[in-house]
């Protein structure tokens, strides 16, 4: 049972008819806050390239120029970060991942994002497949800013925040599933925001 | 990247609040009591959650502000819309109980084994994990030098101004001040950029570890100008606070 905190009162209420879109312990902002481990990656796109690994080797690339050449699509999602902020309605462009891994033959149960910087993060193949998973290159109408992760960001709207990998240039293909940067310093190896799996354990 | 696994279950606890000491007008640090507090590394933080009489929850991540092996303290600064941090600086006193868990992260974080010299760059009330790095470094013995740039809008906005002029050996302490300047001052003025860094900061020959902690406009100058200056970016390790408003 939690002590009462004698004169705290709820003041960030979701907006009106929007409860059902802000997951338990999540509040809504409108700014886009920046959270990361080390300075900000500016790799020049003629240096850029998109890979598809496996045991070592590079199963399938793309340059910045084949990759921006793929089918692209627009969605408007809501983002939750594992510190607790959440916004609805976030608008990216990108490549589905489905176009990506649909060009190598496959059958791996988990995948690793490895990005500039050295950042990296497991996940299910299924939750980067079957439409719900993008890398994207634009948001909100414009470029993706390198704050935020550009030239090009995972999104996998539907985990925690961190899943989706900021400065990302690759998925590596694996046939266990191994903790990426943030799930070694003890956070939530899937992170479901509806599940509440922040940290290990939860 | 350094792979140190800090893993294993974080439980809610409740700790008895020991004292809440007024650092400036928008700051407290809040000590805390706490019978299974696990230990943390220097540079972590933990969770802490309110609970309001309707059983509404809200939890936030604060930095812990002391050293591993002293009582656990965080320092709190009140952001103006905010929900808990208001409650935390303005409601909360010695003997009311507060839930929390952790410690949280350990990539932020200093050991003396990691050797130095160090380059700690605040942000306002980004000082806080610092100044744990700082106490660990003195508690152990550490001759490790450190600078420490401290950013601030005005001098009374300063955190821990007495402990950094007279606790710690082998230290630097650098003040800019961004808004307006005492009479007299002799300190930095302006926000940090590259001629400031430049003149601070540790040549990258000496192969500084640099921490970095205030919002994200202070840690993306800064992350970026020390890449600038030659520090290899896997030696200069981040923490931000955006402007969420939601604290």
């Amino acid at each position: 049972m939690s002590p009462v905190s004698r004169g705290f009162r709820h003041l960030h209420r979701a907006p009106a008819g929007q409860e059902d879109r802000v997951p338990p312990g999540q509040y809504v902002t409108d700014g886009f806050p920046v959270l990361s481990a080390g300075p900000t990656p500016h790799t020049p796109l003629e240096r850029w390239t998109f890979s598809i690994t496996q045991g070592g080797q590079t199963r399938k690339s793309w340059t910045w120029q084949e990759f921006r050449a793929l089918p692209t699509e627009t969605v408007t999602v809501d983002i939750h970060c594992v510190t607790r902020w959440s916004k609805l309605d976030t608008v990216w462009q990108g490549v589905s991942v489905d176009t990506l891994l649909d060009q190598v033959e496959h059958d791996v149960p988990y995948v690793m994002a490895f990005c500039d910087g050295g950042y990296t993060t497991n996940l299910p193949i299924q939750d980067v497949t079957s439409g719900q998973a993008l890398v994207t290159f634009g948001y909100d109408d414009g470029p993706l800013e390198s704050e935020h992760g550009g030239p090009a960001r995972l999104l996998v709207p539907h985990l925690y925040f961190w899943k989706s990998a900021k400065w990302v240039r690759g998925l590596d293909l694996r046939d266990h599933n191994e903790p990426g940067f943030w799930e070694t310093y003890g956070y939530h190896m899937y992170g479901d925001p509806w599940k509440e799996q922040r940290y290990a354990g939860d | 990247m350094e792979r140190t696994a800090v893993r294993g279950r974080l439980t809610w606890q409740t700790a008895a609040v020991t004292s809440v000491t007024r650092e400036t007008a928008s700051v407290v640090t809040i000590q805390l009591d706490l019978p299974d507090w696990p230990g943390h590394r220097a540079g972590q933080h933990l969770e802490v959650r309110l609970t309001a009489d309707d059983g509404y929850q809200a939890e936030r991540e604060y930095s812990i502000a002391s050293a591993p092996g002293e009582p656990l303290a965080i320092t709190v600064e009140r952001l103006e819309g905010g929900e808990v941090s208001p409650y935390l600086t303005e409601e909360l006193r010695a003997g009311d109980e507060l839930e929390l868990r952790g410690p949280i992260g350990g990539y932020f974080v200093w050991e003396p084994g990691d050797g130095g010299p160090l380059l700690l760059l605040a942000g306002g009330s980004g000082v806080v994990p610092l100044r744990s790095i700082l106490r660990h470094r003195h508690r152990a013995g550490s001759d490790v030098p450190a600078h420490l740039l401290y950013s601030a809008r005005t001098w009374p906005d300063v955190i821990y101004c007495d402990e950094l002029d007279k606790d710690y050996d082998h230290l630097q302490v650098s003040y800019t001040l961004t808004r307006s300047q005492p009479p007299g001052w002799t300190g930095y003025t302006g926000r940090i950029n590259q001629a400031l860094l430049a003149e601070v900061a540790w040549p990258a020959e000496a192969r500084p570890l640099a921490y970095i902690c205030g919002p994200t406009s202070f840690v993306e100058t800064a992350a970026a100008e020390l890449v600038g200056l030659g520090y290899p970016p896997e030696k200069v390790k981040t923490e931000r606070f955006g402007a969420t408003g939601g604290h």
